[in-house]
């Protein structure tokens, strides 16, 4: 079949690398001007290449498309193994769109050691995309790890709170924390391999043609559920979020309240790795109950909050929640709300944030106290403002609705009690973010705003359109997104519905159909499309095995 | 008619909307006025062509414009749907909406923010014709929760007063609560018939039991009752009066909020299925039409005294669906769109014509300086009070002689009762404003002058409608109106009873010996003998200043639901940075355990190659015990956990699942 290289050269290692490669290209610059620049060229690069990864995504399909594979550790079963599915195209595209939107902000609010900021900026950006885009665990994990260490140098060097310190290394350990439990997750799920195989390997679609016994499945899934569930953060793991995101910079609050690491990871691998476990009752009703929880307690918190960085992060938590709570209603409508909801919070939460820094570069801080009536000397603002929050409570007409509509759709089809629950913190999102505006957007103009308030520069201007395009494009006309992600869901639903030794079984006899029509495996430098798997989910062509 | 005409109705406001939005700021805001009343013009235009095709052929008609959200066995159309009852409020929205998009361009002429006034004025045209044109469900959501968005905008409109601000958010956030409501019963309807489409869901509405019925129309009636500001959800109304006059005279009577009683009616398939949600309805509309009536007797600010009519009104047009007369319901929500919009709109024209002053202690013989004005706003009262043939009075005979005939004789009493007090309040609104002797500031007296024709053409337009609007259903029941929406609107397996003219008749003669009633006390208390309100509002004191404070409904709010939420949120944070976080700190120096767990994995798992990892996490542990500040609380850890193991269990008891 598609035996070319779909655009012969590996785009992916490509996606992967290049911002490394800017952000050590920017090392040997010394005019601020020039690394600036260099560094937009080089994330406006990224995007393209993005882009184009998108547009020659071919949607309604689970295959692992743009596949590279290298051998590492041959030994442990080991790869570089890079493919995009309809689980993660979406946040390649996300992640080089905010990296863009990041350098922009920060064109002229970072002027302090400029170069290492934006070197740090852009080997963040390999990280993120390296979590996308493995497909190896082991590899994965490399990534997740090595994204703490520009997170932990720019909460820490260019943090804007005095306690900038403290938060930089309680997001290190914490998040290490937990990933220590996803490790030994890992390692069990390659030592059930090995026990059916005799061989090693930590490669997800290998991983996948080997059923977890049911026993086994509970503990390696709350050992990864402990990784994901800080990282992302789920409800009552979230703690370090306040601390990172107000004591962070802009740009790096950005990134963390928008790309949502943590629950990407229940749709890779709990879920297909683990179906028996994900669909448990006792797992569902506990994660549940945290989602709910989460749900509620972000939203209430939320509402008394004087500071709009800190009800930002804990409308996260909130946002957060409602995220969980579709994963785990186990049903399409929720899986896909999730999903579409993890993209959106990129345009909507990270938005605020950005906006939020629009406010602190002009008065200070984000205080109450220090806002009031900023309406009538910034409309701007104001109007971006109230597109990007009403985006965030879900306004129908906008991305936040689709999502968080499918959400609850789910999560009603899967318990009444839950969809009846969340809708509560519909609500209470409309009152902690509109009441928020009244005080500080409209009303009289406050003692402490300065007499002179510019509105929004052109570069600002450009972030805040940009991220409205996107807004009204997924909620008004979300079909094409939809259609990249319909199709790895439905695979990801056909796993979960029949459990592991079923879902093996089927994907065993797919495969003896698909046999004649299949290439050898893939070397790395190989990027094909995985052809028996656009008829189901990823596995690999050899069966291997004692049974 | 082809399917183009049905989609351009809402595109030309919308394209209105983007070019006044985007480019109002380059040009001057005459041509923006004009450009906004121009797309209501042309969308009017449109809709007269499509209802045309609606009077010669009623069959529903669906206009698909594209698949909106789809995946598994969810499919959404973005669509729209033509029959009689979108027809009738097409009709009203494109009609009303033109006339005061009209007299806006008078009435907000010089204001600052004029083009956008009317960027949201446009907007909200768009969501409301998404709303009562959307053929699913979530079609009308998007229109629903649009309007809105308009609503606050407007409200907010002068957003440096804090009372502007703080109404806009109340709106807001009062409507959420009844569109969480809303977004219930969509679920519902999708878990029972896997579809949202009007046309596939009734015609499989059989198919649900009893029970089913009455959770989905029990959910829908939250959703109405917050949209269309009844018991116990309609507190944000007469506090949305902060808004501009004409936004008040389109969104906060003639139209937005009778999206609920569309809606309704969109549904009663449903509501037929379900006797205790009809009388959910009817209690619900009836105590609102009374309520809403008592105080609008002691209100002293001019738009308040007319918002509080539509709240009681608008309880009318409830109490119409609860006894089935769904045909009666969309009727009145017509002809109180008329007269309605007309009074906001002269009321309006008199605060124009004053300089901004609302209380109407500060007025007082207008009727000679503004004789225009004073005309229309007589014929709205008039026909709001149900005078006969004014078109108020055929709408509300109607209602309340099918509560009568089909023996809802205490609804009739309400309505009754409520009746009489519309005719008092309006005419009490009417002589103090435009008679006896004026008590206007001198300051603003010499200034006082009739409205600009661009605001007086459309009004002498409407007072015409509120005359003969009413002939539409005459004779009651059996109208050129009722054989229209007889399709779409006429209730599903009632029994018909036969009654007999007399009784008809009968019921007309008391109608209008109340409404007479009500005219003749206000007449006695406000001319002939002026002064004796006054010594009752002091004699009966306690009973005036309830009225007054609106029965302190809002300061009950406040302190049911509004503080304890505050107080929570407080709370909340205080262990959330107090107790969360500290466990967690404790649950992080066992990473020596951790620490010792990945060691393990590390000899037995992963020889070799990732041995850096093990080093980091006794790295880690280390570095645990430095962020350890203060002393290990205990409770704390078990406060956490306990709680976590109630919602848990609670969670389980609810759910039937079983635990472990």
């Amino acid at each position: 079949m598609l035996e070319e290289l779909e655009f012969g050269f590996p785009i992916l290692s490509m996606l992967l690398f290049l911002p490394l490669l800017g952000a050590i290209g920017l090392w040997t610059q010394r005019d601020t001007e020039l690394i600036k620049k260099t560094a937009l060229g080089v994330a406006l690069f990224e995007l393209a290449l993005a882009a184009l990864v998108l547009l020659r995504f071919i949607p309604e399909s689970a295959a692992m498309q743009f596949t590279e594979r290298l051998n590492w550790i041959p030994a442990l079963g080991i790869s570089y193994h890079l493919a995009v599915d309809g689980i993660s195209i979406l946040f390649v595209g996300l992640s080089a769109f905010i990296t863009v939107l990041i350098i922009l902000y920060s064109w002229d609010t970072v002027q302090d050691r400029a170069k290492a900021y934006f070197m740090s900026i852009l080997a963040l950006e390999t990280t993120i995309m390296g979590i996308f885009v493995s497909v190896d665990l082991i590899l994965f994990f490399v990534f997740w790890e090595l994204m703490l260490v520009p997170s932990y140098f720019l909460i820490k060097l260019w943090g804007v709170g005095a306690d900038r310190h403290y938060a930089a290394l309680k997001y290190v350990l914490y998040t290490l924390l937990g990933s220590v439990f996803m490790l030994v997750g890992f390692a069990l799920l390659s030592l059930n391999y090995h026990d059916v195989t005799n061989t090693y390997s930590f490669d997800l679609l290998d991983l996948l043609k080997v059923p977890v016994p049911v026993s086994d499945q509970l503990l390696i899934f709350w050992l990864i559920f402990m990784g994901l569930a800080f990282k992302a953060p789920v409800f009552p793991f979230h703690t370090w979020l306040p601390d990172a995101l107000v004591q962070g910079p802009i740009g790096m609050s950005v990134v963390l309240a928008g790309v949502k690491l943590g629950t990407y990871g229940f749709l890779r691998f709990s879920f297909p790795l683990l179906p028996d476990a994900s669909t448990n009752a006792t797992v569902v009703v506990i994660v549940m109950s945290l989602a709910l929880a989460a749900i509620v307690w972000g939203a209430i918190i939320a509402i008394m909050q004087p500071d709009f960085r800190r009800l930002l992060v804990f409308s996260s938590i909130s946002h957060l929640g409602f995220v969980v709570l579709g994963l785990f209603a186990l049903n399409f409508q929720g899986l896909q709300g999730s999903l579409l909801q993890m993209i959106n919070l990129g345009f909507t939460t990270a938005g605020l944030f950005f906006l939020a820094g629009f406010l602190y570069d002009r008065l200070g801080n984000t205080l109450l106290d220090n806002c009031g009536g900023i309406a009538s000397k910034m409309p701007l603002l104001a109007t971006f403002f109230l597109i990007i929050g009403m985006a965030s409570i879900g306004l129908p007409g906008t991305n936040g609705f689709i999502g968080e509509f499918l959400i609850l759709l789910g999560a009603f089809q899967a318990h009444w009690v839950y969809g009846a629950v969340a809708v509560s913190g519909v609500i209470f999102a409309a009152a902690y973010f509109l009441w928020y505006y009244e005080r500080a957007i409209f009303g009289p103009i406050g003692e402490h705003v300065p007499q002179v308030l510019k509105d929004l520069t052109q570069r600002e201007t450009i972030i805040a359109v940009s991220l409205c395009v996107m807004i009204f494009w997924i909620g008004l006309y979300p079909s094409p997104f939809l259609r990249m992600v319909n199709g790895s869901l439905q695979a990801v639903m056909d796993r979960l519905d029949r459990g592991s030794i079923a879902s093996i079984e089927q994907d065993r006899t797919l495969l003896s159909h698909a046999r004649a029509l299949e290439p050898e495996r893939q070397d790395w430098a190989m990027a094909i499309r995985n052809p028996e798997s656009a008829i189901h989910n990823p596995i690999a062509p050899e069966p291997g095995g004692k049974d | 008619m082809s399917d183009l005409l049905v989609i351009l109705i809402p595109v030309f406001p919308l394209i209105a909307v983007l070019v006044n939005g985007l480019l109002g700021h380059r040009y001057a805001t005459d041509l923006a006025g004009r450009i906004a009343v121009g797309s209501i013009g042309l969308s009017f235009l449109c809709a007269v062509a499509v209802v045309a095709g609606v009077i010669s052929d009623p069959t529903p008609r669906e206009v698909i414009a594209y698949a909106w959200i789809f995946g598994g066995d969810l499919h959404v159309n973005f669509g729209f749907l033509i029959d009689p009852l979108t027809a009738v409020m097409l009709m009203v929205v494109t009609g009303v909406g033109f006339l005061i998009h009209v007299y806006s361009v008078g009435y907000m002429h010089g204001e600052d923010g004029f083009t956008r006034f009317f960027v949201y004025m446009n907007l909200f045209m768009v969501s409301m014709l998404l709303l009562v044109m959307g053929n699913n469900f979530l079609v009308l959501f998007i229109g629903w929760e649009g309007v809105g968005l308009c609503s606050y905008l407007l409200i907010g409109y002068y957003f440096n007063k804090v009372s502007a601000a703080k109404a806009a958010t109340k709106a807001f956030v009062v409507n959420r609560i009844g569109d969480a409501g809303f977004l219930l019963a969509i679920f519902l309807v999708f878990v029972n018939f896997k579809t949202l489409d009007y046309l596939k869901v009734f015609e499989n509405a059989n198919q649900l039991s009893v029970e089913m019925a009455t959770a989905i129309t029990l959910c829908l009636l939250v959703g109405a009752i917050g949209k269309s500001a009844q018991i116990p959800l309609y507190t944000w109304l007469p506090d949305a009066m902060e808004g501009p006059t004409p936004v008040s005279a389109l969104i906060h009577a003639a139209t937005m909020v009778t999206a609920g009683v569309y809606m309704v009616v969109r549904t009663h398939v449903f509501y037929d299925m379900a006797p205790v949600s009809m009388a959910t309805v009817g209690i619900i509309g009836g105590l609102t039409a009374l309520f809403a009536a008592t105080i609008g007797l002691v209100q002293n600010d001019i738009k308040r005294v007319l918002a509080y009519s539509t709240v009681s009104q608008l309880g009318y047009m409830f109490l119409a669906c609860g006894v089935g007369a769904y045909m009666a319901a969309i009727f009145h929500l017509v002809t109180h769109a008329f007269f309605k919009a007309l009074l906001f709109l002269s009321a309006g024209a008199v605060i124009h014509s004053l300089e901004g002053e609302q209380d109407i202690r500060k007025m007082g013989g207008l009727s000679k300086k503004i004789p225009v004005t004073h005309a229309v706003f007589l014929i709205g009262t008039l026909a709001i009070a149900g005078i006969p043939p004014l078109a108020g009075f055929w709408s509300k005979d109607e209602i309340m002689a099918h509560a009568f005939v089909h023996h809802h004789y205490v609804l009739y009493l309400f309505a009754a009762v409520g009746a009489f007090l519309t005719s008092f309040y309006m005419f009490r609104l009417t002589y103090v404003t435009f008679y006896g002797r004026s008590r206007v500031d001198p300051k603003v007296e010499h200034h006082i002058h009739e409205s600009p024709r661009v605001m007086t053409v459309p009004l002498m337009i409407l007072a015409g409608l509120s005359v003969l609007g009413g002939f539409l259903g005459v004779p009651p029941e059996h109208g050129w109106f009722h054989g229209f929406l007889e399709s779409v609107a006429a209730p599903v397996g009632a029994v018909t009873h036969e009654v007999g003219m007399g009784t008809l008749i009968g019921l007309m003669a008391v109608a209008i010996g109340i409404a007479l009633g009500g005219w003749g006390v206000a007449h006695y208390l406000y001319t002939i003998k002026p002064g004796t309100a006054d010594a009752w509002s002091e004699r009966f004191a306690v009973a005036y200043r309830t009225l007054l404070n609106k029965y302190y409904v809002d300061e009950l709010y406040d302190a049911v639901f509004v503080e304890p939420c505050k107080r929570l949120g407080r709370l909340w944070d205080w262990f959330d940075q107090h107790v969360i976080d500290r466990v967690i700190r404790e649950i992080g120096r066992g990473a020596d355990v951790s620490a010792a767990g990945a060691t393990w994995a590390e000899k037995h798992v992963i020889y070799g190659g990732l041995n850096v990892i093990g080093y980091a996490n006794h790295l880690a542990a280390w570095s645990w015990r430095k962020l350890q500040t203060g002393l290990v609380n205990h409770y704390a850890a078990v406060i956490v956990i306990g709680l976590f193991l109630l919602t848990h269990f609670l969670l389980v008891w609810l759910t039937g699942s079983s635990l472990l």
